[in-house]
């Protein structure tokens, strides 16, 4: 039997009639079309798939859309600001992050959560809090390299704002 | 990727989880997902019926109750990291929790989830054993409370009825000089512990007056090594005395072995990691 959901995507309230079996991840890429959201494997290994779930990174393929009912949600396609982009995905870009690009939408989403818990990792902290993330083509140096250019620069704008 | 299709009921009481399992005996409950989504979506599994329980308040949370810690069955390994009480009585639990699969896994999976699936590569099922804890569960006859050391019965396999609800996992607190540690041998794929180790130490005038020690990974079931504390109990607990008690390490266990590690690699792994555990477990009691 289809039930109800209503859950909020990077901002954008939704009410939807799914399956109980329907997958976060497919509801996000195949209900709602926000296909930012990679599927990288079937064993909840990859983290291709990570979104940000009521503050906290989750594989959205081990997550039931029914389970995301009330939750508010931010994919890949939420961070960019006003045409701003999010300063992870600025330091992805500049320390050439990424190669084929597809674990980059779920390594960015970790390291989001990652450092709202500790905005100051060290390389070995970003490298423990990278472990649900696999990634086929950079060898990780420069995924650690833009997270590091992500937390400096995070950090000048706390500071900047006065927040810290 | 799709599970096999499933009804799904969303539980708001213990009383009401309950119900659901008896109406639902072909069904399962649902916690953090973690263990039970990906075995239904390679379809190893296909419960008729999901009762999940992820909002049930009163199963959520960390209690200090005095002498003993009460940790809600759906209490999320990060929810156990951020608790300051746990960090300062039992170090063991923040440390094991930490080499718990991922930042996602430990943002989802519950110490409920963990001791009711009874995976013989789990972390957590060692440290309750290290520690002593006791499972209080709940089914239509009522309650009951059930040692953590009768709780583990095989793989996948707990003292658990299928209409029963483990709700809470009680921690009695240590008293007096007390050491704890977990030394894990991580899969390097899966993250899971091929062989984990959690010791449990107090120290009564420079001898050892208690010692427990859970060992997963090795064996089919995570169980406490009765060989290594037999020897170390009332010993003072000098280097060459823990190598000699680790030494019976893996005594009892009814080994694993597969393609990554052997039987006997794991006999090793959980004499050397039960070593390494003592040892600093020894040292935190001193200091
Ligand atoms: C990629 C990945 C890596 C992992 N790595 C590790 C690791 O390194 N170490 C480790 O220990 N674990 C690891 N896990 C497993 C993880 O810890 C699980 O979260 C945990 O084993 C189960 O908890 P859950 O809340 O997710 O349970 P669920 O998956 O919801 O449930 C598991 C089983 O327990 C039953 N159950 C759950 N709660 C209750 C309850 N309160 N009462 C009665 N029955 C209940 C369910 O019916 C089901 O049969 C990993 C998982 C993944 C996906
Ligand atoms: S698709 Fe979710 S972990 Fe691989
Ligand atoms: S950039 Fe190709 S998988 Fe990571």
């Amino acid at each position: 039997m289809k039930q109800q959901i209503t859950v909020t995507v990077n901002g954008v309230q939704y009410t939807s009639e799914v399956e109980p079996r329907l997958l976060l991840v497919h509801y996000l890429r195949d209900v709602l079309n926000l296909t930012g959201t990679h599927v990288g494997c079937d064993t909840s290994q990859c983290g291709a798939c990570t979104v940000i779930m009521n503050g906290s990174a989750v594989k959205s393929c081990t997550v039931l859309a029914v389970q995301a009912d009330g939750a508010e949600i931010t994919t890949i396609e939420g961070l960019a600001k006003d045409g701003q982009l999010h300063p992870l995905q600025e330091g992805f870009w500049e320390m050439h992050g990424l190669q084929c690009g597809f674990c980059t939408p779920g390594m960015i989403m970790t390291a989001y959560d990652l450092l709202q818990k500790n905005p100051n990792p060290t390389e070995e902290e970003i490298r423990h809090g990278l472990e649900g993330n696999l990634c086929r083509c950079t060898g990780y140096q420069n995924i650690v390299r833009s997270i590091q250019y992500a937390a400096d620069k995070m950090r000048g704008a706390a500071a900047a704002a006065g927040g810290e | 990727m799709y599970p096999a299709a499933f009804e799904y009921y969303r539980a708001t009481s213990v009383p009401e989880v309950v119900q659901l399992l008896q109406q639902h005996p072909d069904g399962k409950i649902l916690a953090g997902g973690h263990s039970l989504l990906p075995m239904m979506k390679l379809r190893l599994a296909e419960p008729a019926a999901l009762i999940d329980i992820g909002r049930v308040p009163d199963l959520n949370g960390i209690q200090d109750a005095g002498d003993s810690i009460v940790v809600g069955a759906t209490t999320t390994y990060w929810n156990l990291l951020q608790s300051d009480v746990i960090r300062q009585s039992l170090p063991l639990i923040t440390e094991a929790a930490n080499v718990v699969g991922d930042i996602q896994v430990r943002n989802r999976g519950t110490l409920g989830g963990a001791m009711a699936h009874a995976d013989p590569a789990a972390d957590m099922p060692a440290v309750a054993l290290a520690l002593d804890a006791s499972m209080k569960v709940v089914g239509p006859n009522g309650e009951r409370t059930i040692p953590a050391s009768e709780f583990f019965v095989d793989m996948f396999t707990t003292a658990l009825s299928p209409d029963e609800v483990l709700t809470q996992i009680i921690f009695p607190k240590p008293q007096g000089t007390s050491g704890q540690a977990y030394e894990k041998f991580a899969h390097p794929a899966s993250g899971y512990a091929v062989v984990g180790v959690a010791a449990f130490v107090t120290l009564d005038g420079g001898k050892v007056q208690t010692v427990r020690v859970g060992i997963t990974g090795a064996g089919t079931v995570a169980k406490r090594a009765s060989a290594v504390e037999q020897a170390l109990a009332g010993q003072e607990p000098t280097e060459q005395a823990i190598e000699s008690a680790a030494a019976h390490a893996a005594e009892g266990l009814e080994l694993n072995g597969d393609i990554f590690a052997s039987e006997e690699y794991r006999a090793h792994l959980a004499r050397v990691f039960t070593q390494r555990a003592l040892s600093r477990a020894v040292a935190a009691a001193r200091g």
